[in-house]
């Protein structure tokens, strides 16, 4: 199944006059170079002068800094600079991550080399500068901190807690941010319901494991007073504008370059300590500074996420309608807000989509997002939808257990309807379109539901335990200002596309979306050979150069198909409009004789080639001295793109896991997993497949695998790829992935988001399948990572 | 500490007759020496397989290898088996199916599947999930990784090449 030979462009009506590209399985011409080894990452490149920097970082979780000495390290062979907090702060100023709109929250101030206490195991203290990394290592050896342990926040459970020592005494406590709502009668509702389902649910913190690990290098030329960094990030406008104010440069004096990327996952779009510190030290030496983090560094560093406790309860009547849900959540963030998203977001989100597919008219929520020393926590792919669609999909079925219905039917009985948009969640969030009962219909013929419930019967009779889980979701894509903006945060929801024919007519597209693997420049190579009228092969998209390209956001909140796609086709589809006026001036006749097609401009009522697009860029370029007085050719077009319709434009999807639990030793064989998807318009099925697949083996590994696992002074326990386990082929099921497309009527192009629902869905529709393997002996387990240890502890085993 | 040990090293078909630190790791030397940034560095402990490179015919990880081992060895890279087109299948069946995303794990993925191709020329779905669990691929989720493997395993079977990967105009 979905082979691409199976995969017909989906079909809606076309965005463009002669679309061949847009809906179809094209693959990413451009991608061949990563194939044959010519890629380039940040550690590929080496510029002359280059030193590199490793970190001496906190060893403990909590510590006082004494005197450093760095005489030592100085003298050894290769070392250019020894640098610790109070001389990078003479030139980097400290950052508190806060947003405006988040009600009261709260952090301390950063800096990029600790100064007095480091809070958290890896929190960088001192710099080392070397001629080779080797050396640097070499050197750091023979850095000597004189240090003391302090007493450390470990718990989420008790950090606030009277006797819980406070981490910023001058915040007065150690909660970050905290949210309460209650919408509805929540407590007449669970007073009349007939029935009421509870659980309390575990996230084990995990982090993002990109293959390529954050790094950069930074490169200060004096002579020009300019900042240039090569950075492995997903948004190099942001990162422009944090040196900008962080080093008191102006934004002409920072270029950010973004070539290739080896996976991202919004790990790379946050601001970490030793970026600003690397940025730091090449101005200070006035050369370039390379810091690439080891593995180790990856795991005590790059931001953690996903460490929840929540309380749920759900209220059903006998009939089968959810009237209610509460939830309690209480997260922990590690020791400082992470820098400029802010660490509250997961949480808030949370508090936002629990019960979004549902029409339920009761709900009550509160979080607590509370300071700790451990690795700070951000925004990684899914962004609290993983948690809220877990926990709502977990009560979800306990109730329908409690009522013997069918979890399938249940879901259909309760989602929002799709004839009933647009309309308003009940936490508040506005839902412009989405396709619940369709995408619910199709799984249940895609997967064979009554005939694999048969096989289950059947096999429990034979003592084999498997399970179906479903997972009903709803992802927030194409976010507007309301995300970032309004909270004062300087990250920009608009997106822009520069596009000029050059003079033999091919056309060169700079969009300020990068590429990080997900196929965005596929994408808008397709977007722009159907916009401008000519074939893949004469587009090139240039990406990843602040330099270059229109200011934007960059890649998050999945965006880069919905708002940076409607750039490129608005720029476009205005580049062709200008073809057409000077072919106008060319011929002297009116523009509406005319039409494009395939690189020609052609008479539109005969389709007779008139102009060849080179004849037009030669023209436009190199004699414009024929063309008529007052005339401009304006071969070059940028327009940019806000969706300013809805905060968010929400997608929906469900999943289904299908399990095996062997009861004996606990071990969980994912047999197969399903996914109906609606991102609105499919520009590129093959890809979107991809998306889908990867972000649900991401989902998988939260759910069953990965957890950043501390012990109780705070020290990270499985700091390397061997001890944290991350999904690996033969663990992993052959995924299904079907769709349903409902376009935005708030772009042209009317595509959402694809790149975050399979992370959402997954940890959901496992624990579902897993939960139902073990309905027969009457347990559930509702902490993730779901364990063979958890299973067995939870039937008795152990 | 620079006590340096004379090698002569085949790469990609030529000898180098070099100097080497023996604390040296082979893909570095071939990143920071020979300008061979094909092979990719994951985890520096081999448990990724980004680092994936040919040493006498066999795949073995670049981060666990001493360059000094590799002394009187021929070592290939995903640049010279690209050039010497003994991947060609491979990497068409991978562009068809979209069998990379980011390509950070794409050079180690291909070299770790060309072997299998050669000792297994038979093998199954779960043979090729179980074969390519050294290799750690964060972006894709694997199945469009077996996809193209599996193309290539059967274009073999009946004695086909994949058909190139074209734009079409």
């Amino acid at each position: 199944m979905n082979k691409p030979s199976d995969l017909k462009g989906l079909v809606l009506d076309p965005v463009t006059n002669d679309q061949r590209y847009i809906g179809s399985s094209e693959p990413r011409h451009s991608a061949r170079r990563l194939l044959e080894g010519q890629g380039t990452y940040i550690d590929d490149i080496q510029l002359p002068r280059m030193g590199h920097v490793v970190f001496w970082r906190s060893p403990v979780a909590h510590m006082k800094i004494g005197k450093i000495h760095t005489e030592k390290a100085s003298k050894m062979p290769g070392v250019l600079a020894v640098v610790d907090g109070l001389q990078m702060a003479k030139i980097c100023k400290p950052w508190v991550a806060t947003l405006g709109h988040l009600a009261g929250m709260k952090s301390a101030p950063q800096h990029a080399l600790a100064i007095e206490r480091a809070c958290w195991q890896g929190e960088p203290v001192v710099a080392v500068v070397a001629e080779t990394r080797a050396q640097a290592e070499d050197a750091l050896q023979h850095v000597d901190v004189e240090w003391e342990e302090l007493p450390a926040v470990i718990s989420m459970e008790s950090a606030l807690d009277p006797q819980t020592p406070l981490i910023h005494p001058e915040l007065g406590d150690n909660l970050c941010f905290t949210r309460s709502l209650d919408v509805g009668n929540v407590d007449e509702a669970f007073a009349n319901a007939d029935v009421v389902a509870e659980a309390t649910f575990g996230f084990g913190r995990h982090t993002g494991v990109t293959l390529e690990p954050r790094c950069q290098i930074a490169d200060y030329n004096p002579g020009e007073r300019r900042l240039t960094v090569y950075h492995s990030q997903q948004a190099p406008h942001m990162m422009q504008d944090l040196y900008c104010r962080q080093f008191g440069l102006s934004e002409s004096d920072v270029h950010v370059i973004c070539k290739d990327v080896g996976g991202s996952f919004g790990i790379k779009v946050h601001a970490y300590p030793d970026d600003f510190a690397t940025v730091g030290l090449a101005m200070m030496l006035e050369r370039p500074v390379k810091f690439v983090a080891d593995r180790l560094e990856s795991f005590t560093s790059d931001i953690h996420a996903r460490e929840h406790r929540i309380k749920g309860r759900i209220a059903a009547n006998r009939a089968g309608d959810i009237l209610a849900f509460e939830i309690h959540d209480l997260t922990g963030i590690g020791p400082y807000s992470m820098f400029p998203r802010t660490s509250a977001i997961e949480g808030n989100q949370v508090v936002n989509l629990v019960g979004g597919p549902y029409k339920h008219q009761n709900y009550r929520a509160h979080l607590d997002v509370v300071f700790q020393n451990k690795t700070p926590t951000c925004q990684y792919r899914g962004v609290g939808h993983p948690i809220a669609c877990a926990v709502t999909e977990g009560l979800v079925d306990l109730a329908a257990q409690k009522l013997q219905m069918d979890p399938l039917e249940f879901r259909k009985r309760n989602v929002i309807p799709d004839d009933a948009y647009p309309c308003s969640g009940i936490s508040g969030i506005k839902l412009e379109v989405l396709s619940h009962e369709q995408c619910l219909r199709t799984i249940e013929k895609m997967m064979d539901y009554s005939a694999l419930r048969k096989e289950q019967a059947e096999l429990r009779k034979q003592g084999i335990y498997r399970g179906i889980g479903f997972a009903t979701l709803i992802e927030l894509t194409n976010p507007s200002p309301a995300f970032y903006g309004v909270g004062g945060a300087r990250i920009a929801s608009q997106d822009g596309a520069s596009v000029r024919l050059d003079p033999s007519g091919v056309v060169s597209v700079l969009v300020g979306v990068g590429e990080q693997g997900q196929g965005t420049e596929g994408i808008y190579a397709q977007i722009a050979a159907d916009a401008v009228g000519v074939s893949i092969n004469q587009v090139r998209i240039v990406t990843g150069d602040t330099d270059v390209t229109p200011y934007g956001g960059g890649t998050w909140a999945s965006r880069g198909a919905g708002v940076g796609g409607e750039a490129v086709l608005l720029a476009c589809q205005a580049l062709q409009e200008n073809i057409l006026k000077l072919a106008g001036a060319i011929l002297n006749r009116p523009v509406t004789e005319f039409t494009v097609r395939r690189s020609y401009v052609l008479d539109k009522a005969t389709g007779e080639q008139l102009l060849p697009f080179s004849e037009i860029g030669r023209i436009g370029y190199f004699r414009t001295d024929t063309l008529p007085a007052g005339f401009s050719a304006d071969l070059m077009v940028t327009r940019h793109y806000t969706q300013k319709d809805y905060p968010f434009i929400f997608t929906n999807g469900v999943q289904a896991s299908y399990v095996e639990v062997d009861p004996d030793t606990g071990f969980v064989k994912l047999l197969k997993h399903w996914a109906v998807e609606d991102c609105g318009r499919v520009l590129n099925p093959m890809l979107v497949d991809e998306q889908v697949r990867g972000a649900i083996v991401q989902g998988i590994g939260g759910v069953l695998f990965e957890e950043c696992l501390y012990d109780e002074s705070g020290l990270l326990r499985n700091g390397s790829m061997a001890d944290y386990l991350v999904p690996m082929a033969n663990e992993m099921p052959d995924i299904e992935v079907a769709h349903v497309e409902t376009p935005t009527q708030s772009s042209k192009l009317g595509a959402k988001g694809a790149g975050e629902a399979g992370t959402a869905g997954a940890p959901g529709a496992v624990q579902n399948a897993i939960n139902d393997a073990l309905a027969p002996f009457n347990v559930a387990v509702f902490d993730q990572p779901i364990t063979c240890e958890k299973i067995l502890r939870a039937l008795k085993k152990i | 500490m620079s006590l340096k040990k004379k090698v002569s090293i085949t790469v990609n078909g030529v000898t180098i007759n070099t100097e080497i630190e023996p604390r040296r790791h082979l893909v570095d030397f071939l990143r920071e020496d020979l300008h061979l940034k094909g092979p990719h560095l994951g985890c520096e402990q081999g448990a990724c397989g980004a680092c994936t490179v040919k040493v006498d015919g066999q795949i073995i990880r670049g981060c666990l290898f001493l360059a000094v081992q590799a002394d009187g060895c021929v070592v290939e890279t995903i640049e010279g088996l690209t050039k010497s087109g003994a991947l060609a299948d491979l990497q068409e069946s991978f562009m068809r199916h979209n069998a990379m995303q980011c390509g950070f794990c794409s050079s180690g993925m291909l070299l770790a599947a060309a072997e299998l191709i050669e000792k297994q020329p038979k093998a199954s779905r779960a043979e090729v999930r179980e074969w390519i669990s050294g290799n750690y691929c964060r972006c894709t989720g694997y199945h469009a990784i077996v996809d193209a493997i599996m193309d290539v395993l059967e274009a073999r079977i009946k004695g086909q090449k994949i058909k190139p990967v074209v734009a079409h105009a």
